[in-house]
């Protein structure tokens, strides 16, 4: 329903206003569907959406994002995906703030491709915490401005002028006569009428939702079993698909030695060759499944020159060993004074190697792909993405056909974290493609838990070599690092080779501290893996190295952790006041050992980190249980200078606290031979319930530019909990995952 | 064979060591319940099988004929039900939400079995896995479903 043809606006609009199509003619209404806006049939979406292109600037084409329906409810389409991190009610509550309707009446979807949803700097993507502070704007003038065209129609439709009207959530009222209208008798008037040349927004003062701790529109759905995953697509007359990879990546299929017998199993409908793996089609992903792995595949060697082939003797310790012994002083990101000379002239020298291993996502929803081939020449995906343009235009070259005659569904993502970008080997959706049409019916490809881990993009395995100087009273006069691996961003969007890659190095350049002399560098060295970002990327192990060789200095320095850093932050403002707040936080700076109330020895630790344009403060409470961490609260300072959501930010912040405790402590991805040794989770524990800190969130708004939420709680993490070990343990924490030592108490 | 889920019987045609996940996702459609690792470990499948919290990826079709299935979308059905899912509204549990048919799945049957469950019991009870790490809001809603 309320679905409308429509042409695509001829000339050129505004670039600055929000462009309403409707003024030109176009908009129509069906079956009494009074809509601000259209809906346009999924076929010609894509096309309308990049004809438009031309005549407006992404963000301000009113009708690209909001529907009003009858019944006042807002239709909006979120150029952002949610995936838990709260976006949709963040932008039902930013819009809704200037439009005047309650987020409560906001139905919120992801948009489909198109220009105008190119929201971070003209393009589309979720992911770089970028979402909120990248359309913060845009969107309340887009509210704004759908609320000003409302105004306008009402005004015509009392015959009184439009200073003489207000808004109430929901409703037109005309205080003067007590004459009201709801939004929804109007939004077809107010589609024809041209969009305001100027629009005032709310004096954040007056702000009803916008900073308010507004329930989330997504939990009733998901606390009832109702939510829509990718994974839970079903589309008329599709079979289901299940695939065997190549062990390792680069090696095709070669003999399929029982092929007869699988293909007359029961519900198998056929077997299949891809690149790179195998697939099995039946009438239920069981049998799928139970098929493609009885299926006795050859896998042929790589191909010499195979791009990004593993090979066949990688071993995550061997590539560990290469890392730690690559020498040099690497291409400089960062450099302030003469640290060199400064560290030859140091009254002391403290150096260190730090370690973290690759990662996996671990997201609860296996990677699917449903793939329908439509009769008029469309293909039609439903896919869990970051990104639905690049999706659209990676799968419009698998399949062969124009990118605007792929239309992408971009359902709710069970956990994301960075695993659904566009990474071509780790996305099922050029598979789903190949099958629909080698069967001519639609498909559902799942991945099981184990093909996932097989080709899940890992987070790069990182090694940084420090030196820090201190002058005679102890106080740190330079330091230097040297990361060697490779960064995700590099991979993904091209790396110079006489550029570092700033996620390589992300954590431990760009660090607050006044320290006069500082050289920051990379050695690229290739990682063999398939990497991939990672909730934080760079910061989520470059603060763990730079946070925790801090603390090695200040303890070489014999100064305390936490004066040292208010001593080095003194002049910044912003920061001396974080580092207070989580210190009176946590009830006061102690770093211990002191002795807990249940008997246990327990330590604190200390990190900053600077992740996404926000600002953290991290303290970590830890004791030792049979030389093993255990993390018992977690305070968490963050100011992102202003905020949406208090709520939500706190969960956001107990999410991030969950994930660097479990990459702190247990999580390795470990390869021999070329072949991962964990293939689900019970090779690869995450975080379970009974290891989950308590968490103490105190959010700061300093009125700094805004900055992002998804990922800056993590980064503090896993130094704080090491800086706390450090304390309690005989040996320093350099090496990632902590369980893999066994860590012996200082004596009392 | 015949299956009694969410009190209504139904007939499946598929082979007796189908494990139940996808007797309920792929062959009834009920998608509630989630696929996570088919291997017992995370809980996302989780289901009640006479009451008892049981793990659909692993329990085969032909050990659950004659049983009393319940899934999520029979959920607010159950008055102890509907309780855990106020206390999941009020508390703004989920996050990306995957596993939450199966935390809310295994509350209900701790409640059930243990109306007022000690913090002691709500951690041997909630062990299924989340990756957002919605752990914390978890315990509070179960401890708030139990005084509701």
């Amino acid at each position: 329903m309320n679905q409308i043809h429509t042409d695509v606006p001829g000339n050129a609009a505004s670039h600055d206003k929000p462009f309403n199509i409707s003024r030109r003619g176009f908009l129509g209404t069906v079956a009494g569907a009074l809509v601000l806006g259209v809906a346009v049939p999924g076929a010609i979406r894509p096309a309308l959406a990049q004809a438009a292109a031309a005549a407006a600037a992404p963000g301000t084409r009113v009708p690209a994002f909001i529907e009003i329906r009858p019944d006042s409810t807002v239709f909006f389409r979120s150029a952002f995906i949610e995936g838990g991190q709260g976006i949709f009610t963040a932008m039902a509550q930013i819009v809704g703030e200037e439009l005047d309707v309650d987020p409560a009446n906001f139905v919120v979807e992801a948009a489909p491709p198109g220009p105008d949803y190119g929201l971070i700097g003209g393009y589309r993507f979720t992911g770089g915490s970028f979402s909120v502070r990248s359309s913060y704007d845009l969107m309340r003038k887009l509210g704004a401005s759908a609320r000003g065209m409302l105004l306008q129609a009402a005004a015509e439709r009392l015959s009184v002028p439009v200073a003489e009207l207000s808004t109430e959530p929901g409703r037109v009222m005309h205080a003067a006569s007590g004459r009201s209208l709801a939004y929804g008798e109007i939004a077809e008037a107010a589609a024809r009428l041209p969009v305001p040349e100027t629009v005032t927004l709310r004096e954040p003062k007056d702000f009803r939702w916008i900073g308010k701790p507004v329930e989330r529109l997504d939990i009733r759905a998901k606390s009832t079993g109702k939510t829509q995953y990718a994974i839970d697509t079903k589309v008329e007359n599709m079979l289901y698909a299940a695939v065997q990879h190549s062990p390792r990546l680069g090696g095709e299929p070669g003999s399929l030695a029982n092929e007869a017998e699988v293909k007359v199993r029961k519900g198998v409908h056929s077997v299949h060759r891809l690149p790179g793996a195998v697939a099995v089609v039946a009438d239920s992903w069981w049998r799928a499944r139970m098929a493609v792995e009885a299926l006795q595949v050859t896998w042929t060697e790589p191909a010499a020159g195979t791009a990004h082939a593993m090979p066949a003797d990688f071993s995550s310790a061997g590539h560990m060993e290469k890392l730690k012994a690559t020498t040099g002083d690497g291409v400089v990101f960062e450099e302030q004074g003469d640290a060199a000379a400064a560290l030859s002239s140091a009254a002391k020298v403290v150096e260190a190697t730090y370690d973290a291993p690759h990662l996996v996502h671990g997201q609860l929803e296996p990677p699917s792909a449903v793939a329908r081939w439509n009769e008029d020449g469309t293909l039609e995906l439903w896919i869990p993405n970051q990104a639905p343009e690049m999706f659209q235009g990676d799968a419009a070259k698998v399949a062969d056909i124009a990118p605007e005659k792929v239309i992408i569904h971009s359902p709710m993502l069970g956990g994301f974290f960075g695993r659904h970008f566009l990474y071509q080997s780790a996305n099922p959706y050029p598979q789903a493609i190949l099958l629909a049409k080698a069967i001519g019916r639609p498909i559902k490809l799942v991945w099981s838990r184990e093909e996932e881990f097989l080709r899940d993009t890992l987070r790069p395995m990182g090694v940084v070599r420090f030196r820090a100087g201190l002058d005679q009273d102890g106080n740190p006069t330079a330091v230097s690092a040297v990361a060697v691996g490779e960064g995700a961003t590099g991979r993904w969007f091209g790396r110079q080779p006489d550029k570092v890659d700033s996620s390589a190095v992300e954590g431990i350049a760009g660090k607050i501290y006044a320290i006069p002399n500082k050289r920051i560098a990379q050695i690229h060295v290739d990682d063999p893996a398939i990497i991939g970002f990672w909730r934080s990327v760079g910061h989520s192990m470059n603060d763990f190295f730079s946070e925790t060789f801090f603390d090695e200095m200040a303890d070489a320095g014999r100064k305390d952790p936490y004066e040292l850093r208010l001593e080095l932050l003194k002049d910044s403002a912003r920061h001396h006041t974080l580092l207070q707040a989580v210190a009176e936080l946590s009830g006061g700076w102690k770093r211990g050992p002191f002795a807990a109330e249940d008997g246990t020895r327990r330590a604190r630790g200390l990190a900053m980190a600077s992740p996404f344009g926000s600002e953290v403060a991290t303290i970590a409470e830890v004791s030792l249980s049979d030389g093993q961490v255990v993390v018992h609260d977690v305070w968490v300072a963050i100011d992102p200078g202003s905020i949406v959501n208090p709520r939500v930010i706190e969960h956001q912040v107990n999410s991030a606290v969950a994930l660097g405790v479990s990459s702190a402590l247990l999580e390795e991805v470990v390869y021999i031979d070329g072949l991962p040794q964990a293939r689900n989770y019970d090779g690869y524990p995450i975080l379970t319930p009974d290891m989950m800190p308590r968490v103490h969130v105190r959010i700061i708004e300093s009125g700094a530019p805004i900055g992002g939420i998804g990922e800056p709680g993590l980064p503090g993490v896993p130094p704080a909990i090491a800086n706390a070990v450090a304390v309690l343990a005989t040996e320093r924490p350099r090496s990632l995952p902590l369980s893999k030592t066994t860590f012996e108490e200082k004596k009392a | 064979m015949e299956l009694n889920i969410n009190g209504i019987r139904q007939e499946v045609d598929i082979e007796a060591d189908t494990p139940l996940l996808w007797a309920l996702r792929d062959t009834l459609g009920m998608t509630g319940t989630k696929y996570g690792c088919g291997v017992a470990q995370c809980g996302a499948c989780t289901v009640l099988v006479d009451g008892q919290p049981t793990r659909s990826c692993v329990t085969t079709v032909d050990t659950v004929v004659g049983t009393q299935i319940t899934t999520i979308e029979a959920i607010t059905d159950d008055p102890v039900g509907r309780k855990v899912v106020e206390a999941w509204v009020v508390n703004q549990v989920p996050q990306c939400g995957y596993c939450q048919s199966g935390q809310v799945m295994a509350a209900t049957a701790l409640l059930k079995e243990t109306p007022q469950p000690t913090d002691d019991g709500i951690a041997a009870a909630m062990v299924n896995l989340c990756r957002c790490g919605t752990y914390n809001a978890i315990a509070a809603a179960v401890r708030d479903a139990a005084q509701a």
